[in-house]
Parts: C-alpha cells; structure tokens; sequence
C-alpha cells in the first residue's frame, strides 16, 4: 500500500501543481521519489505534528493541496485540534495520511497501534475517511480525493498487502464496491483491512454464499445513502480492525437509526479492547481482538 | 539507599551485546538508537540513581523516564542486568504476548512509564519532579530524550513549566546524536545554539561527552545541579557508538543485524 501510495502521489503530483506533501521525520525508503521530482512541494517538518499539521492548513488555504503523512496515531491524535479546526472547520483540503492502519505495527505496541482513528476522524462533519482494502483502492481513492478537494484522511496499512481489485475501482464516500459474488440479501461490507479478513471468511462453510463488499470511502454525509442499501438485504456483517465503539460498523448502524423502517440486521465485527497494550504480530492481535 | 554501585562501563558492554541481541532475535528497529544511550543508561542505573530491584516500586527510588520509548532494549537490558527482570525475559521481547513490547512499556518492573510517541517524556517528569516538591519528597526525576524529540513542542512548554516552578530535582538529558529518521537534525530542524536555548528558557545546562562515564556520573550525581533550576545535560553521542558499521548511519536506525552482522557487532562489543 505505501508503494502504490507514492505511485499515485507522484502520478497525481505530475497532473495537478497543487499537490504537496509534508512528512514528520518519516517514510524512509518511501518518500523518496516524490522528494526528489517535487523538491519544491515536499518537505520533512521533522518530529513536529502538530506544527506539521498546522502549517498544512496554511499552505492549503493558499491553494496548495497537502497531503500529510506519518504513521499510526501521530498524524491524527497528535495533532486533532490541527485537524478539527484548522484543516475541518476551514475546509481546507489536507488529506491525513497515516501508515500501519490497525494492528500493523503489532509488536511496537500501544503508541503504534492505530485502532480508534475512524472514531476521532469520522466526528468532523466535512471529513471525507479513505479507507482502502488493497493497493488497487488506494489509487482510486487519492483520485478522488485529489478531484474533491477537502479535509480528508487516508488510512494505509504497511506493505504487501494483495489486490483484489484488478484496475482502481469507481469509488465514491458510500458506495459498496462488490468483490465477491454470493446471495443478494446476505453481505459482509469491510473497510480498510478488513477487505482481507471478508474475503478470507468468505470462504469458509459458516458464510458460504454470502457476497463481500468493501467501501473505502464514508464519511458522515454518505450516511444518508445507506438506506438505500440495507433495504433489499435481511444481513449485513461489517468488518473492519478498529475498536466497535467509534468505528464502522458503529457507523453503518447509525445510518440504519436513521431509517427507522429498515429491517436488516447489521452485525459489526470489530476488534475487542483485549488488544490494547497487547504485544504481538498483526495477525495474532487481529486473532486475539475477534477477527 | 544509595546507587546500586554496579561499575558502568562493563554494565554499558553487557547492555550493548544484549541489545543487539535482542533486535537480531526480534528482527527489530532501533539499535542505533538504543547504542546511543547505552552508556547514559548504565550510569544512571548503576552509578547514579537510587534503586532497589527488589522493590521496583519502593517510594524513594529516583524516577527513570526513557521518552525515546523506541530504544527500550537498552532499558530493559539494564533492568536485566540489575536484577528486575530476569535475563531470560530479554528471550521474549518483541514476540507475540511477551511484556517487553517494543517501546517501552510501563507493565515491565522497574519502568515508569510508556513512551512510543515522541514529546511525551518531559511534561510526565514535569509532572512527578513538581509532585515530588509539593509533597516535600526527596527523590529526583531524570528524562531522557532524543534530539529529534525536541521539534515536538510539548517539550518546550515543559521547558517553560519547569523552570517556572523552578523544579530542580528534574534532569533532563538529551541523546545529542545528530541523526533522526531520515537525516540529521541539522537538516531537518536544527536545534543549534541549543545550550542558549535552554539556558534562555531557565534550565541549568552541562554539556558532557556522553560516552564517557567520568563525565556523566559527575554531570549527574545527586548535588552536581544547580539549585531552584532544572537542568539540562547535553550528552554529546554517536548513534550506533559501540559497532562500526552501525556508528553514525541512518539504516540502522531500521535495519536488524542479520546472523553475519551480530556476530561481528558482538566481537566488537566484546561479548564473553
Ligand atoms: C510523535 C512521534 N512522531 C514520530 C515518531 C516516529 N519516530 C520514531 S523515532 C523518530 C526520530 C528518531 O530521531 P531522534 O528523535 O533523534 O531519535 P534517535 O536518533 O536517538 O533514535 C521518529 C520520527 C514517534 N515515535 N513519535
């Protein structure tokens, strides 16, 4: 993911002179070619977040659009007054860019473990969340982001991950992208890694015939379009490596409240607080937290 | 109770070889950083602070607060080494459910407080330094930090806090190794004049060579502050210092030894 990332970002970066990137003294082995091609629209704010995050309000209220990066809590709840006032509420089009999304840097611990991110974004009205389940989503969602200037944020997990899309996706904040076909009231709807972990339960007996969706892109505004989804289907398992309290599936229930007619069960798959402070690869966290 | 009296420099070797272990075992980051510090470590655990590993929570013990969290193996072999934790502990770090995560962590006997995200450590010392005088206790705060930790604004606001209060059983030590994640700091956010700085913002300052032991045990001992100030030790280090090819190079500050480069960094450590 952090490969296609820079990909796209230098791709982007070559169609649009607006973009910019600001790092926080990180992505070594990562950065590097939009560094050397854009030295003008780069620059590392070395172990500064806040400032960071600041001075990218700035830039963007001066036309540039800023990406941010780091990794794990640093770019978001470091800075989350940044985000809320400058980058949210004046509108401004910053994307956050946090790497190691979940329990990627498992055993780095609990400074590193980025699993109430969804909950601290997706209370700021304009935010746009970027969610991707592969490297194919990762490039469509940068274009949207890019072509739909605003606050928004990227969640990006390491590296390595598989496609499952095989060209970037039509994307937009609240659109089920379908990846597996199945029986057409039953679904398992994930976001960010969670694609990973649909797909795998997908194949097992206990979930057989049951269709796999992801949605890499909500936010608050696209809750209003979820009606329109739940209505034709009786289940809906949402997946995701996030704490359930703030989280997605949290989210895809708060858009069925909103309806009071609907019927379909929504049933969140999110991990369990055990994992807080637990030391161990993602895989065992993801294992330990119910995933 | 005095300093555990453990003489540094051979405690600072068997640091040294067991953090590379550790990192080789693990395949971990960080060993240039935890190299850096080695020395500073094993002078304030066996020469400068009061301690008693047999009561990691005994109330007069001197405060420890390691806020470049990313370097713990350096910690956690001092804590081996002292008696806190047993060395086969040191076997588990990084694996899945150990306690000694990697970055260090407050659930270790011996540790005070988690760190991983930089800026944390001076306003927690800040915190139990003005504890500590309000509550007419004796003991000293001592907090290590990163020279790229200083970009993080949380530190100056403790800078300013501190000398305020005038909090002069807090110690601060900075790792001034030059280096942080993609370059040095001169070329990210330089630092420099940073003895001026500090001194403008209220603290006492020493700069020391923070590989000579001498130097830091006389820069460190109880009475070597100045008094109704807090002070600052510049600790002048190289990153890596013990192992060639890790001296002074960015990759080790995500590289992990391979079989070939252990074996090497343990004959130049001078591991038994
Ligand atoms: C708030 C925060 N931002 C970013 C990081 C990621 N990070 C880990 S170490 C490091 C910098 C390393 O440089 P320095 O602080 O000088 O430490 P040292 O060179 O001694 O390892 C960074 C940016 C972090 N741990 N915390």
């Amino acid at each position: 993911m952090r490969n296609a990332f820079i990909e796209e970002l230098v791709a982007l970066a070559r169609k649009h002179p607006q973009v910019a990137l600001i790092v926080g003294d990180l992505g070594y082995s990562v950065i590097e070619p939009f560094a050397e091609e854009f030295p003008d629209r780069f620059v590392n704010a070395g172990v500064a977040e806040q400032n960071m995050t600041g001075l990218a309000a700035g830039m963007a209220s001066e036309g540039y659009h800023v990406f941010t990066y780091s990794i794990a809590n640093f770019p978001t709840f470091r800075c989350a007054e940044q985000i809320r006032n400058d980058v949210a509420y004046h509108e401004l089009p910053v994307t956050v860019v946090a790497v190691g999304g979940g329990l990627a840097y498992g055993a780095l611990g609990y400074s590193h473990h980025a699993v109430q991110d969804y909950a601290l974004m997706r209370t700021m009205p304009n935010m746009v969340l970027a969610a991707p389940g592969d490297p194919m989503e990762v490039r469509a969602a940068m274009r949207f982001l890019v072509e739909n200037p605003g606050p928004s944020y990227l969640r990006l997990g390491k590296a390595g991950e598989p496609s499952f899309h095989t060209a970037p996706p039509e994307v937009a904040p609240g659109r089920w992208l379908k990846l597996r076909d199945g029986e057409p009231d039953r679904a398992f709807l994930s976001t960010g890694a969670g694609l990973q972990i649909a797909m795998d339960w997908a194949v097992t007996p206990e979930h057989a015939g049951r269709e796999v969706y992801s949605m890499p892109l909500w936010s608050m505004a696209a809750k209003a379009s979820q009606a329109e989804m739940l209505r034709t289907r009786s289940d809906v398992i949402t997946v995701e490596d996030h704490l359930y309290d703030g989280g997605f599936g949290s989210w895809l229930l708060e858009a069925k409240a909103l309806d009071q007619s609907l019927t379909c069960a929504v049933r969140p798959r999110a991990l369990d607080p055990v994992v807080c402070g637990t030391v161990g690869s993602q895989a065992t966290l993801n294992r330990l937290g119910g995933l | 109770m005095a300093s555990l009296q453990i003489a540094s420099v051979d405690l600072a070797r068997r640091m040294r070889a067991q953090a590379v272990k550790m990192v080789h075992r693990a395949r971990a980051s960080h060993i240039g950083s935890a190299l850096s510090i080695a020395d500073i470590v094993a002078v304030l655990y066996g020469q400068v602070m009061a301690l008693d590993p047999a009561r990691p929570d005994w109330d007069e013990r001197d405060r420890f607060l390691l806020s470049k969290g990313h370097a713990c193996v350096a910690v956690y072999a001092a804590l081996a080494e002292c008696g806190f934790i047993p060395e086969s502990a040191l076997l588990n770090y990084g694996q899945d459910h150990s306690m000694l995560m990697n970055h260090i962590s407050h659930k270790v006997p011996g540790v005070e407080f988690s760190t991983g995200s930089l800026g944390h450590g001076l306003p927690f010392g800040v915190g139990k330094a003005l504890a500590a005088k309000r509550s007419g206790r004796g003991w000293r705060t001592f907090v290590l930090l990163s020279d790229g930790e200083l970009g993080e604004g949380s530190n100056w606001e403790a800078m300013m806090f501190a000398a305020h209060h005038g909090l002069d059983n807090l110690t601060a030590i900075v790792d001034y190794n030059k280096l942080q994640s993609l370059t040095t700091v001169d070329a990210t956010l330089r630092v420099e004049p940073l003895a001026d700085k500090l001194r403008a913002f209220g603290w006492a300052v020493r700069e020391v060579d923070g590989h000579d032991h001498a130097a830091l045990i006389a820069a460190l001992e109880r009475g070597a502050g100045a008094v109704g100030k807090p002070t600052f030790v510049i600790a002048h280090t190289t990153k890596g210092k013990g192992v060639s090819f890790m001296e002074n190079a960015v990759p080790w500050h995500y590289k992990s030894p391979n079989d070939a480069e252990l074996s090497r960094a343990l004959e130049e450590i001078g591991d038994a």
